[in-house]
């Protein structure tokens, strides 16, 4: 039994990593993850990870937003403090509109950004899981779980066929921890 | 797929010979991972020197009271609220470069936008040191916010502009630091993964556990694209909000209806200018010529130069209406602006924004970094005189004559105004000192076909239309970065 829990294909190009992707699919290779310095469009696609929903989110962040300020509005200058002013309506609607948009706005961006964060696990503090330390600097990683049923010089071989310019099989799965 | 074939005779986004991955990083970090120069300890200590200015004099004003500063009974908005509306002002580059720029799928932002937010911050930063500071006592900060109070819970007014600002600015900035943090996040991590020790442990907690993995990727494009999506119609609400501080109120000069387009403008014209100012030094000093190059700053002054001439059309029409009302007060004031004390001020306003820019119609002039260098300067110079003829000019000169004035600062203004581009400059140069002034993962975006080295590979394999390759030889001649000789033979 090998004590390789985790074999990596390292890619200097993005085009040869898609490449590599689809060797891989094609030879029933299941993908762990990708690792790239930008992001590269397409690989979602290709490892069948569905649209984010981050914008549904928004979308209800601000809504919150919108209504929070409107009711507070409502509250201070319809109910608790009505002024008379010129004998005008107490809740004059079209001067609460500037408010109302900055507060959708920002309701908006900071519960997207914090569902991002959530849903990522992204705080700060939080031991980063690199598998290679390159991946966010010049190379483009694919991490295949060592664990299945493809033997490792096959899944070599095929990475190397597809242009990788570094093999690496490592013992543990992130190299970050000390 | 991640890249795509671009025509020949775009310009290249990214110069210079060998630029790879990890020559883009080494680039970019270079500053950050190293001690700084010398021309770096030179203006941060000319900076810093002005930011103690800064602390010296608000200290002063807080004091003393507001009575050390030269406003008087006519003229209660003077030096203030100028450096407050121009730092705002100045304020909104980053984001249109970021935002906007991203929506229109502008690649050419991809190297500036990291430090035009960052300076959109800063800028905001010195804004609301004004607000706080030009009340005096700065604890009364509290009342603009509808927080519950011993006055049986008195509210704020929701139906004044001054009001809309405290949301707009403050806003405007936490929405604009969420935005240049996510996209720091995975440069940051790259600076993580290439240190050792408490220098890689600090940088680690800052990256949030950045892994670069594909749904992170893809959420983070997501959040890019969205808060882009918010951010254009925010920064356009942010300054027509500041316009209606003024427009808002009686007084001739100041209640016009034209205010919100032609402050916007006038916003987007001062904040690019400020940002060319900054990055014409960044480039030379951090040895950038290679990510910002020709192509960005012709740019940005084509921007400068159609902003420019919205405001001067706006500063037209103001003058049209003002006859055309018929308001003899309203007249009066518009031609007060030349005939009376402050002649200067406006010939310095309408001289340096309108008059000063049109030569940038010359492709030599946008060309050529040592005019560009001294025109941004000129615009920034104009558009604090910009405020200040609106501000001052239009309060100097009350209806009844006996309360006609003038203003005078005094050592304090003047402190607080210089003292706060010392605080401006202190954190710009810090910034670039700890995080990469470059956003390098965008970058990193445009090697495979939008580099210089990849068209040239292109011309070398043929089968291109050769009067394009020959357009594009021609518009490299402009770049200070390029090699020309390469491309006699090619």
């Amino acid at each position: 039994m090998s004590s390789t829990k985790y074999i990596l294909g390292l890619f200097d190009d993005p085009d040869v990593m898609m490449h590599g992707i689809d060797k891989l699919q094609k030879n029933s290779v299941p993908i762990y993850d990708v690792y790239t310095p930008m992001p590269i469009h397409g690989i979602e696609a290709k490892l069948g990870i569905k649209d984010s929903r981050l914008g549904y989110a928004a979308f209800m962040f601000g809504c919150l937003g919108g209504t929070t300020i409107l009711s507070m509005v409502y509250y201070f200058l319809g109910y608790d403090w009505p002024m008379n002013i010129g004998g005008k309506i107490h809740f004059a609607l079209p001067d609460y509109i500037p408010v109302t948009f900055e507060w959708s706005v920002l309701f908006a961006s900071f519960g997207m950004a914090f569902t991002f964060f959530y849903s990522t696990h992204l705080f700060p503090g939080r031991a980063p899981r690199v598998m290679d330390l390159r991946a966010t600097n010049d190379r483009f990683v694919i991490a295949i779980d060592a664990k299945g049923s493809t033997p490792h010089e096959d899944i070599t071989n095929i990475l190397k066929e597809a242009g990788a310019v570094e093999i690496k099989h490592n013992d543990r799965k992130y190299v970050s921890y000390e | 797929m991640a890249s795509h074939k671009e025509s020949i005779i775009r310009e290249p986004l990214v110069t210079g010979k060998g630029i790879t991955y990890a020559k883009v990083t080494d680039d970019i970090l270079a500053p950050v991972e190293n001690k700084p120069n010398r021309a770096w300890w030179i203006g941060f200590t000319f900076a810093s020197l002005g930011a103690c200015l800064w602390v010296f004099a608000v200290s002063w004003t807080f004091w003393y009271g507001i009575g050390s500063w030269g406003l008087n009974k006519t003229v209660g908005w003077a030096w203030d609220i100028t450096g407050f509306v121009w730092w705002v002002g100045i304020g909104h580059a980053g984001t249109l470069i970021s935002a906007v720029l991203l929506l229109f799928r502008q690649k050419w932002r991809n190297s500036i936008n990291r430090s035009a937010e960052a300076m959109t911050i800063f800028a905001v930063i010195c804004a609301a040191t004004y607000v706080v500071s030009h009340m005096g006592r700065p604890w009364m900060a509290l009342y603009c916010l509808p927080l519950p109070n011993q006055y049986g819970s008195l509210w704020v007014n929701f139906n004044s502009p001054l009001i809309w600002d405290v949301f707009a600015i403050s806003t405007y900035f936490s929405v604009s630091l969420v935005f240049w943090y996510t996209g720091l996040l995975p440069d940051i991590a790259t600076i993580r993964d290439r240190g050792t020790g408490w220098y890689r442990r600090i940088y680690s907690v800052l990256s949030f556990g950045w892994t670069g993995s594909v749904k992170t990727w893809q959420r983070f494009e997501t959040v890019s694209l969205i808060l882009a999506g918010i951010s254009t119609p925010l920064v356009l609400s942010v300054h027509t909000i500041v316009s209606m501080d003024f427009a808002t109120s009686l007084e001739p000069g100041w209640h016009t209806t034209i205010f919100p387009p032609y402050f916007v403008a006038g916003a987007i014209f001062s904040g690019f200018a400020m940002v060319q100012t900054l990055l014409l030094v960044t480039r030379k000093v951090l040895g950038l010529e290679n990510y910002i190059t020709m192509f960005h700053i012709e740019s940005m002054n084509k921007i400068i130069l159609v902003t420019g001439s919205v405001v001067g059309v706006a500063y037209i029409t103001e003058f049209f209406i003002a006859y055309y009302s018929g308001g003899e007060y309203e007249q009066y004031t518009f031609l007060n602006r030349f005939i009376g004390p402050y002649w200067w001020a406006a010939c310095m306003m309408y001289g340096c924004n309108v008059l000063m820019t049109q030569v940038m119609w010359f492709k030599r002039v946008r060309t050529n970094i040592a005019m560009s260098w001294v025109l941004s300067i000129i615009v920034n110079i104009g558009m604090w005189f910009e405020r200040f003829v609106i501000i001052v000019t239009s309060l100097h000169r009350d209806y009844i004559p006996s309360s006609w004035a003038m203003f005078y600062p005094t050592w304090v203004d003047v402190s607080v105004f210089i003292g706060s581009i010392g605080v401006f400059f202190t954190l710009f140069l810090l910034f670039i000192r700890v995080l990469p002034s470059i956003a390098m993962a965008e970058v990193k975006l445009l090697l495979k076909d939008q580099s210089e080295e990849y068209k040239l590979k292109q011309i070398a394999e043929g089968h291109l239309d050769p009067e394009q390759v020959e357009f594009y030889k021609n518009s490299l001649k402009k770049f200070d970065s390029v090699d020309i000789s390469v491309y006699e033979n090619a």
